[in-house]
């Protein structure tokens, strides 16, 4: 008897763990559970890297504006890598667990529901940095791109940073999608808007019109913010790009917050 | 071993009890259906309570009501006193519920030191891992599971917290006689620890052998409840199965019969007791051949209560 006695005894001890413990533990586990899947962690990383071998390096060297392909490839495909890295490390996930049960084991649990949401954006900004990382190393080994280090290092920080805009629309996707469609609600999103924000191809071999739809697509902002530190942004005052991506955020996390209510809402 | 002894001792020390959850006058609709309707139901410290019922019958929806997971449209729920809801009040409560998917890419150590990490006071994880009988599955990944193991993965989930309270939705679906014998041996350890559970089920055969009480649901309202004894006595038909030429129409008319059936070539005949079916069989047809007896299951066990109890 003296288990039962003790088991009923430590009942009376309600002390929380540290929620930071259980964000990085969290964390750690999204990360390697992403890892390990290659439909998220190959694709990921091989996407960005496969155009821009393909564009930047075997095409051969053209100029852009006065700026070598290979220079101007790391920002655009930078940015078409964060945001894949983003919205499918986002949106994939929280659909599937959505849908099929597994947010309501955690949610019967005592786990803090925003280390649950912490954790998925911490592992898409690691590897958001690891594609944007992999694209500097391929151009300068195999592009001749010379970057002062404090512009690459700037490169990397504002890709990061800028691919939280996308981890919020991955949230919000992820509270409207299906557990099988969601890959597929994705794809409309991301592939057409790299498209018209000139992350495929530079503007000037795109029609005109493209231009005026670009300016409200939050990938355009983010490009051009990258692009401008390697001097071949279209000259707008960063600024304005920078409240771009912050309103697109806010309304991203709008929405996500809708859903979230909705879900509770919906009685599990 | 002293399991048996330990149970007797606990038997004793249930009554009087207090009551750690309750639902009062509860109602819940989803859009229309009406899953729950006026659904009350206690549990008390230290004792395992079964709600038994077929699928839909409002089983699951119970749990998570308990859970704080859905909201009543009407009517009260509470846990150890406060809204199930309170993040507070699941560090003190374990659940193993119906996952469509877990993530695969997970090895089963790994999703147990997660969740033993939201809890203040967990089991050590090589203990929770002897509990669930995983020691040999710590490194696998979950997907890589049969069916039975990743049922012992998430029963190890709803263990690895310590919880005094215990909620298992359907924990030995899916599992092989072997299997479902040494989870209800690992249930009832638990409650030689002086822990409290609650599990549905809808084998009245698991209900029987774990449970102090069960409360048998249907549509939406518990229509019996009582000591598994009790709830036998209520629904004790047999079944009988044999091949005849007689037609339905004429079995029907011996006493003690309660509904036949055709089944393939062989005739299926719910009674309330079989011995007095049995000699007016044998005395009509002499060609009588095939005779099995068996008890009621639950399906015969619901329509013996629903006869009873109109809902």
């Amino acid at each position: 008897m003296a288990t039962a006695s003790t088991a009923i005894s430590s009942v009376v001890n309600l002390q929380r763990p540290n929620p930071v413990g259980i964000c990085f533990k969290e964390a750690k586990y999204e990360f390697l559970k992403n890892l390990r899947n290659p439909m998220y962690s190959v694709s990921t990383v091989l996407f960005p890297l496969m155009f821009y071998v393909l564009f930047g390096l075997v095409m051969g060297k053209q100029m852009i504006g006065g700026i070598s392909t290979t220079v101007y490839l790391i920002p655009a495909y930078g940015t078409f890598g964060v945001m894949g890295a983003s919205l499918f490390g986002t949106a994939a996930s929280l659909a599937s667990e959505r849908g099929l049960g597994w947010l309501q084991v955690k949610r019967a649990s005592p786990m803090p529901p925003f280390a649950y949401f912490l954790a998925k954006i911490v592992m898409s900004l690691i590897f958001s940095t690891i594609v944007v990382l992999l694209l500097l190393l391929l151009g300068v080994s195999f592009g001749g791109v010379h970057l002062p280090a404090i512009t690459a290092g700037k490169l990397v920080l504002t890709l990061v940073g800028g691919s939280l805009p996308f981890c919020a629309m991955g949230l919000a996707i992820g509270y409207f999608a299906g557990p099988t469609s969601a890959p597929a609600v994705i794809n409309i999103f991301y592939l057409p808007m790299s498209f018209f924000s000139g992350l495929w191809m530079p503007f000037m071999f795109l029609p005109k019109f493209i231009q005026h739809i670009a300016v409200f697509l939050p990938p355009y902002h983010l490009s051009q913010l990258a692009l401008s530190l390697i001097g071949a942004g279209r000259g707008e005052p960063s600024l304005g790009h920078w409240e771009a991506l912050i309103g697109f955020t806010m309304l991203c996390l709008g929405v996500a917050r809708w859903g979230h209510q909705r879900d509770e809402k919906a009685n599990g | 071993m002293a399991t048996a002894q330990l149970l007797q001792m606990r038997d004793q020390q249930v009554r009087g009890r207090p009551q750690v959850a309750w639902l009062e006058g509860v109602g819940l609709n989803y859009g229309q259906v009406r899953a729950l309707v006026n659904f009350n139901f206690k549990v008390s410290a230290g004792e395992l309570v079964a709600l038994l019922g077929p699928n839909g019958a409002g089983k699951t929806t119970a749990i998570k009501l308990l859970l704080g997971l859905a909201t009543p449209t009407s009517g009260r729920v509470s846990v150890f006193g406060v809204d199930p809801a309170n993040v507070a009040t699941h560090t003190r409560v374990g659940a193993m519920l119906q996952v469509g998917r877990v993530p695969e890419t997970l090895r089963v150590r790994e999703h147990i030191d997660l969740f033993s990490s939201y809890y203040p006071n967990p089991l050590p994880i090589a203990e929770t891992l002897a509990i669930a009988g995983l020691e040999d599955l710590a490194d696998r990944k979950f997907g890589d599971l049969s069916s039975g193991q990743k049922q012992r993965v998430l029963f190890a989930l709803g263990i690895c917290g310590n919880p005094d309270l215990l909620f298992l939705d359907e924990p030995t679906v899916g599992l092989d006689v072997e299997a479902r014998h040494l989870l209800w041996e690992e249930i009832r350890k638990l409650l030689g620890r002086g822990k409290t559970v609650v599990l549905t089920t809808h084998y009245l055969e698991e209900a029987d052998a774990l449970a102090d009480r069960i409360a048998v649901i249907n549509k939406g309202s518990i229509i019996a409840e009582g000591s598994p004894a009790e709830i036998k006595a209520r629904t004790g038909g047999k079944k009988i199965r044999c091949v005849t030429n007689l037609a339905p129409a004429v079995v029907r008319t011996l006493s003690g019969v309660l509904e036949v059936h055709q089944d393939r070539d062989a005739m299926v005949i719910h009674a309330s007791q079989a011995e007095d079916v049995l000699r007016g069989l044998l005395n009509l047809d002499l060609e009588v051949s095939g005779i099995e007896v068996t008890s009621a299951g639950l399906e015969e066990a619901f329509l013996a209560l629903t006869r009873d109890n109109p809902v």
